[in-house]
């Protein structure tokens, strides 16, 4: 047993190696059951979450998100305030917990880490011309270095979309190999983009291919698509970290992101992971909420569960 | 052939336009019919369907809210013989109809009557116009069923405010079908938003929600009930419209006081540049 799994092992890690090897072990896994797994994904958004366990649904659901603002209308003031809402995302209630990371392009890194230094919040920035990808390598390359050098210890990478569609696997794992290089210290979030990836076949393809190029994160949307985290997607790639941990021991995480609103979803999302890849993953280390908007709607569900009084948005930030 | 089987109605809740079931699943026999018990998450649904209506509403001009509450009391007088089948006597379906009538004429000429020029002491306009506070929850008096919730209903919406009603725990079957007539009249969804059932159940949430701006407690008979509710309304500085009992003869002239209480006042300096 112990000398298969090492063989495995030193086979996944050979893959990378030739275009061919690499094609082969990603069209020899197996396909996704389309109606099963939507099947399977809403009948796990059906569970009923209530009193304690929403409540701790719902600080948990807190301390995963990935508070993120990716406008073109940044300015330092606007990711200084996010920032700060990050730290106390409820000032009026101290035993609410801050999130998990802030997420910016990287022109705003600096200004973030001066407010998040020492603070516990992690500081993410997209990089890889973000979001279409569609850039020259060592442009790439510069941009990721530029926003570790200015103090991001989390980059969000998108994948070669174009590539990876043509069927030049090889190429994408090159890429994200480069970029996880260029990372240093820093955790490497790979982008998968699924709305324009097309099939659940091929979501499976790209976590296996980025997780293997050496991936911390697979992260489903840049949430400039009109289709991004979707609950079916998400479970495929639930699958595949939990595969991959079987295969290789090491051990992904998952980021859901766009179109995470509400707390109900954000809930559904959590009774999955808790269903598919277990309690290892309930943990923001290893599963994280791409998302601006649904921290305010936790807030607010958390203030209706300690003062039994339905809130309202008006006493809430807008962002 | 074989006699008909009869046609039986369930009458439901009117929220957002549509007619759910509570969500809750329950229903209370009233009035020989099954009508929906609304629980406290209805009321939350209610509460977010009147919010979502708040800004078309309150966006429309004052002569096409006008328009549309005239066409309410167009569609209520073909469906007089209903009221006065589930009891309103003709004389309350006549009074209803034209307390619709009546408050529709209100709509652009409220903002002159309680808004207009001030005077100062500078080279400015200084104008003072009334705007909608948003969402008001009210509650409808026990009786007389369709006219007290006509009464209730106009001068909370006729001025751009949408609304979540309690309707009477006791004669719910006007208000539902006063719903009818709503959604048949052009009035766009959420604007008025109907819960059947126990006030104990709704009320006290309603006033508690950190998202409804106003509260029109005309139905509560009980002083207690009513006082704590205006303490729940505190919280977030809920406009309150408590009348005295006595002021509630629904035949008489409504004046102009409950519209007046759910309204802000916003108040522009302008330089005149003489």
């Amino acid at each position: 047993m112990t000398a298969t799994a090492t063989s495995a092992r030193s086979d996944l890690s050979e893959l990378g190696r030739s275009e061919t090897a690499l094609r082969t072990f990603l069209h020899g896994l197996p396909g996704v059951d389309q109606v099963g797994a939507e099947q399977r994904a809403a009948q796990l958004g059906t569970r009923s979450i209530k009193t304690t366990a929403k409540a701790e649904a719902i600080d948990l659901a807190i301390r995963m998100v990935d508070l993120t603002t990716l406008e073109g209308a940044d300015t330092p003031g606007k990711v200084r305030a996010l920032a700060a809402k990050a730290l106390r995302p409820d000032p009026a209630d101290p035993s609410c917990p801050h999130v998990g990371a802030v997420c910016v392009y990287p022109a705003m890194v600096p200004y973030v880490a001066e407010v998040l230094r020492g603070s516990g919040v992690h500081l993410a920035s997209v990089a890889t011309a973000f979001p279409s990808g569609q850039a020259p390598l060592e442009v790439k390359l510069a941009d990721t270095r530029a926003a570790v050098a200015a103090g991001a210890d989390e980059i969000d990478m998108v994948i070669n979309r174009g590539a990876f569609l043509a069927g030049r696997y090889s190429e994408v794992y090159d890429e994200i190999v480069a970029t996880k290089e260029a990372c240093g210290d820093a955790h490497l979030k790979v982008i998968l983009e699924t709305g324009e990836l097309a099939t659940y076949d091929n979501v499976r393809r790209a976590s296996w291919l980025a997780m293997l190029a050496g991936g911390d994160f697979i992260k489903t949307s840049t949430g400039k698509v009109p289709v991004a985290a979707t609950p079916p997607v998400t479970l495929v790639m639930l699958e595949a970290v939990r595969d991959f941990r079987a295969a290789t021991g090491r051990q992904v995480g998952v980021k859901p992101a766009g179109g995470i609103k509400t707390t109900k979803d954000a809930i559904k999302y959590l009774v999955m992971v808790n269903e598919t890849v277990g309690p290892d993953w309930l943990d923001p280390d290893w599963f994280r909420f791409g998302a601006s908007s649904l921290l305010n709607d936790l807030l607010m569900q958390r203030t209706k569960l300690t003062t039994g009084v339905y809130a309202g948005p008006d006493y809430f930030t807008l962002d | 052939m074989s006699e008909r089987v009869a046609v039986r109605k369930t009458y439901k809740l009117f929220i957002g336009g549509k007619f759910p079931r509570s969500e809750s699943g329950r229903s209370y026999l009233v009035q020989d019919s099954n009508v929906s018990l609304a629980s406290r998450k209805d009321a939350r649904d209610a509460v977010l369907a009147a919010r979502a209506a708040v800004k078309g509403w309150a966006g429309a001009t004052a002569y096409n809210r006008g328009q549309i509450l005239y066409r309410v009391a167009e569609m209520l007088e073909g469906r007089r013989d209903q009221f006065v089948a589930l009891g309103a006597s003709a004389a309350e379906v006549d009074a209803a109809i034209d307390r619709w009538v009546w408050y529709a004429g209100w709509s652009d000429k409220l903002a002159q009557v309680y808004g207009g020029a001030n005077p100062v002491a500078g080279p400015y306009f200084n104008l003072s116009a009334p705007e909608p506070t948003g969402v008001v929850a009210v509650v409808a008096p026990e009786s007389p069923a369709l006219l007290g919730l006509v009464s209730v209903i106009a001068p909370a919406v006729v001025t751009g405010n949408t609304v979540v009603v309690a309707a009477s725990p006791s004669a719910p079957l006007a208000a539902v079908t006063l719903a009818e007539v709503l959604a048949t009249s052009d009035l766009p969804g959420g604007v008025v938003n109907i819960l059947t059932g126990r006030l104990s159940e709704t009320v006290p949430t309603l006033a508690a929600h950190m998202d409804v701006n106003a509260i029109d407690l005309t139905g509560v008979a009980d002083a207690d009930l009513a006082a704590e509710l205006e303490v729940k309304a505190a919280e977030n500085l809920k406009r309150v419209l408590r009348p005295a009992p006595a002021d509630n003869d629904w035949y008489a002239d409504p004046g102009i006081t409950r519209m007046t209480t759910l309204l802000e006042t916003k108040t522009v300096w302008h330089p005149k540049g003489v």
